[in-house]
């Protein structure tokens, strides 16, 4: 893992991967669009509004997913501080708390027809709210400082403090008695789900994650090639290096 | 130890002659609760079943407001550096840093708080269940208020922002501190939401003093 520490080697490699993820992206997200749109079959107790599922529970697994890389990468960058693991930190939250709002509104619609309300409070749309708000305050206090470099140790702190949501939200179907549905997916004697609807749900939670790495790389790019734009514009006004010929 | 109790005893001498800080926090409890009757209505069924939810959640509010207490001064006339630099572990300092904290605001919200319940209807067994839940809730909120508040040193709206890191980390103990009394007005057991507040006061003041060290390093390095 260090040695992708090194920004430049990181660039190259960020590159490289670029194409494939977004092409990985497009393919599974059109794929397994069409498959949970038109050719899976309603459910038996739902009707059509399972299909709902097929963007809301890759969604809800992308928002803790996000959440855990994002305090992985802050707890390296607190621990070695690779510059990298910050920049990956910060591109994360975003694209986190995206897939959280998406998980919670499309949840919210889901919900509607299914339970008869937008909303209750019960543990797991809680403990999910919750999780959107952290996101909301990682960016928040990344943003709040002068110097960016303080910005991104005060995030990092707060993010791996707000780690201890994420079992809460994983178990919370199965601590209290909720509303929410329990687990389907992740049971000890398999899977309680059709092949015909859990091909299309993977690929879209396939789809996500390599959604997630796009634009995570483009961010991260993004980040490094304002950083280094910053520091040439420093070295211009300080003027250390002559200014380029105006033309 | 000397750490702690001479951390310690120097907050509580500066709370003590700056005067007033406490009395101040105690107040704003006291005005949010009075706002709840002349906003809900002051029906007594209504107030009753809704006062534990009101009493917390003004708690919640003031000891969040006076979070800016704990290094606020001291990152300002640059005393935080000392500490950081003194030979006591930082995790330890600014473990009494919450304590003191807790002593003067928590506990002075726990002794107003009954006579807050007598102005919502609170009934009797539900008023010990909440003094108990808020004896059990209300150190842990300083204590996870610690993280936070230094984390936001030196930050632009830091006062706006710490509410947006801190209320989402006190939800847990809300939603615990309050079931608790609801299951008493419920004639329940409330043995197990108890239980849950003081495992998640156990589990603060574990692993708080760390992040929040840590987060005092970031602040002042």
């Amino acid at each position: 893992m260090h040695r992708f520490a090194n920004p430049t080697r990181f660039v190259r490699l960020a590159g490289r991967v670029q194409p494939w993820a977004a092409a990985l992206a497009l393919l599974c997200l059109g794929v397994g669009l069409y498959f949970a749109l038109f050719s899976s079959p309603p459910d038996y107790q739902q009707g059509e509004t399972v299909r709902i599922m097929y963007v809301h529970v890759p969604a809800a697994w992308m928002a803790m997913f996000c959440y855990v890389v994002m305090a992985a990468a802050s707890a390296s960058s607190l621990i070695w501080r690779h510059r990298v693991a910050d920049l990956a930190a910060k591109a994360t939250a975003p694209v986190g708390a995206a897939f959280t709002l998406l998980a919670l509104v499309t949840g919210s619609l889901w919900g509607k027809p299914m339970w008869g309300t937008w909303w209750v409070w019960d543990a797991r749309l809680t403990s999910v709210l919750i999780l959107f708000f952290l996101y909301l305050g990682y960016i928040a206090l990344q943003n709040a400082f002068d110097d960016p470099a303080r910005g991104a140790r005060a995030a990092a702190i707060l993010a791996v403090v707000g780690v201890i949501n994420v079992p809460i939200i994983k178990f919370s179907v199965d601590w209290w008695n909720t509303l929410h549905q329990p687990a389907s997916l992740t049971r000890l004697d398999g899977p309680a789900i059709h092949t015909s609807m859990l091909t299309p749900l993977l690929l879209m939670a396939l789809g996500y994650t390599a959604l997630y790495v796009w634009l995570a790389i483009i961010r991260m790019r993004a980040e490094l090639a304002e950083t280094k734009i910053r520091a040439i514009r420093y070295r211009q006004a300080s003027g250390a290096a002559p200014a380029p010929q105006e033309s | 130890m000397r750490g702690f109790t001479d951390t310690l005893r120097r907050e509580l001498r500066l709370a003590l002659r700056q005067g007033g800080d406490s009395l101040l926090v105690v107040m704003f409890f006291v005005l949010v609760v009075v706002l709840f009757p002349l906003g809900a209505g002051p029906e007594p069924g209504i107030l009753s079943r809704i006062g534990a939810g009101i009493i917390w959640v003004s708690a919640l509010l003031a000891a969040m407001l006076s979070m800016d207490r704990l290094y606020q001064s001291d990152f300002e006339d640059g005393s935080l550096e000392l500490l950081v630099l003194s030979p006591a572990p930082l995790e330890i300092i600014v473990l009494a840093k919450a304590a003191a904290h807790w002593l003067t605001t928590g506990l002075p919200l726990i002794v107003a708080s009954p006579l807050l319940g007598l102005l919502l209807n609170l009934e009797v067994e539900g008023m010990a269940v909440m003094l108990v839940s808020l004896t059990l809730g209300t150190p842990a909120l300083s204590l996870v208020g610690a993280i936070a508040a230094a984390l936001v040193l030196g930050a632009r709206r830091g006062g706006v922002l710490i509410s947006l890191l801190i209320l989402p980390l006190f939800v847990p103990i809300l939603i615990f501190g309050v079931g608790a009394v609801d299951a008493a007005l419920l004639e329940l057991t409330y043995r197990p939401q108890l239980m849950v507040l003081g495992a998640l006061l156990l589990l603060a003041a574990a692993l708080s003093p760390w992040a929040a060290a840590a987060a005092v390093r970031q602040a002042v390095a």
